[in-house]
């Protein structure tokens, strides 16, 4: 039986479909299989952000709604063929969602897969309750920047009590993946350091992914920055991260500010 | 002398604290955010059983302090002289 994942954050725009993309690709790698859910049904994007948009012919609700069968729906990955992809639905709405469909849909890919890795869309309405719904293990995505915090622990709060873990009194294991970390406006006092968000969300960490122009450029070409460039800093965060999660010890290290003395002098923001 | 002027706080640790202020209340209200609804109801429920109320006529309010936090509940009780009686 694989284990389901929820990649969620409350705040939008922090990195959950990137992560759950990068994390899901890094799995892969590894020989697992794995297979990615966006839930953000509606605005869905992580086919877009894994490069198969042109792919999609069913999604996630025509299988809730039983209109077609999970295989159809399912995109194998065209880099590593144990990563698949099951979209959202970009003309329906959240309401589609059934809860009883989402449970038949989560328990035959737990069947199928080693990983189940849930993409939620923002906020902590229907689709993201849906989405942490029958989680094992949460990845908190969150930014050093106080909304996203503040939205972290609403979040936290959430998966202490509306997951089916939480309902049985048993407990969704949580992980924290700071993402877009400065180091060097962290070194300065502008940007909270990784010890003040642990301090406040107090969970364990996943790994520190740092602000980064090859995430952007990831997402351009439509490849998880594990898969396009894995041995740039946050291809290599995400593939630490990823070790962790499957039960590794790695040794946690934080994205230090490497910039010489020049650019320092001159202010130039690392690339 | 007191050179604390001198020592300016860096943003980051403003945001640290004010988080931590702010999370802590919200956390101790986590699963009852309803609190004033339901106590607005139950004190509605309470009086109507013995005088004629109107739904609107009972206000809950709660103005968290840094040390005390202040509940102040407006009854509102029409009389059938139309005199009102405010009971605070």
């Amino acid at each position: 039986m694989g284990k389901v994942v929820v990649v969620t954050s409350g705040k939008g725009g922090v990195g959950k479909t990137t992560s759950t993309a990068a994390l899901g690709a890094a799995l892969a790698t590894f020989g697992q299989n794995v297979v990615v859910i966006d839930f953000d049904v509606g605005l869905r994007n992580l086919d877009l952000v894994m490069g198969a948009e042109r792919r999609v012919v069913y999604d996630l609700i025509n299988v809730v709604q039983g209109l077609a069968k999970l295989p159809q729906a399912l995109i194998r990955d065209k880099r590593i063929d144990t990563l698949s992809l099951l979209p959202a639905s970009q003309t329906h709405d959240k309401d589609a969602l059934t809860e009883k469909g989402v449970a038949r849909v989560i328990a035959d890919l737990r069947r199928k897969f080693d990983w189940v890795i849930c993409d939620s869309p923002a906020g902590i309405e229907r689709g993201a309750t849906l989405a942490m719904r029958h989680a094992d293990i949460a990845i908190v995505v969150a930014n050093p920047e106080v909304s996203s915090v503040r939205d972290s622990d609403r979040i936290i709060g959430l998966l202490d009590a509306k997951t089916l873990k939480a309902e049985k009194g048993e407990r969704v294991e949580k992980h924290l993946l700071i993402a877009r970390y400065d180091a060097a406006r962290a070194l300065r006092g502008e940007m909270m350091t990784i010890e003040d968000v642990l301090e406040i969300l107090s969970i364990p960490l996943l790994g520190v992914i740092p602000e980064s122009l090859e995430v952007l450029h990831a997402s351009n070409i439509g490849s998880p920055v594990t898969l396009s460039n894995a041995s740039s800093a946050p291809g290599r965060a995400y593939l630490d991260a990823a070790r962790r999660l499957k039960g590794e010890a790695v040794t946690m290290t934080i994205p230090s500010d490497k910039k010489g003395l020049l650019d320092r002098l001159f202010g130039r923001r690392a690339a | 002398m007191n050179f604390g002027f001198l020592r300016r706080r860096s943003p980051a640790s403003v945001a640290r604290d004010r988080l931590q202020v702010l999370l802590a209340h919200e956390r101790s209200f986590r699963g009852k955010a309803d609190l004033i609804a339901v106590l607005r109801d139950e004190i509605l429920a309470v009086i109507a059983k013995h005088v004629r109320m109107e739904p609107d006529s009972v206000q809950v309010k709660m103005d968290r302090g840094d040390s005390v936090t202040l509940l102040e509940i407006d009854v509102e009780i029409s009389t059938p002289s139309s005199a009102t009686l405010v009971a605070r």
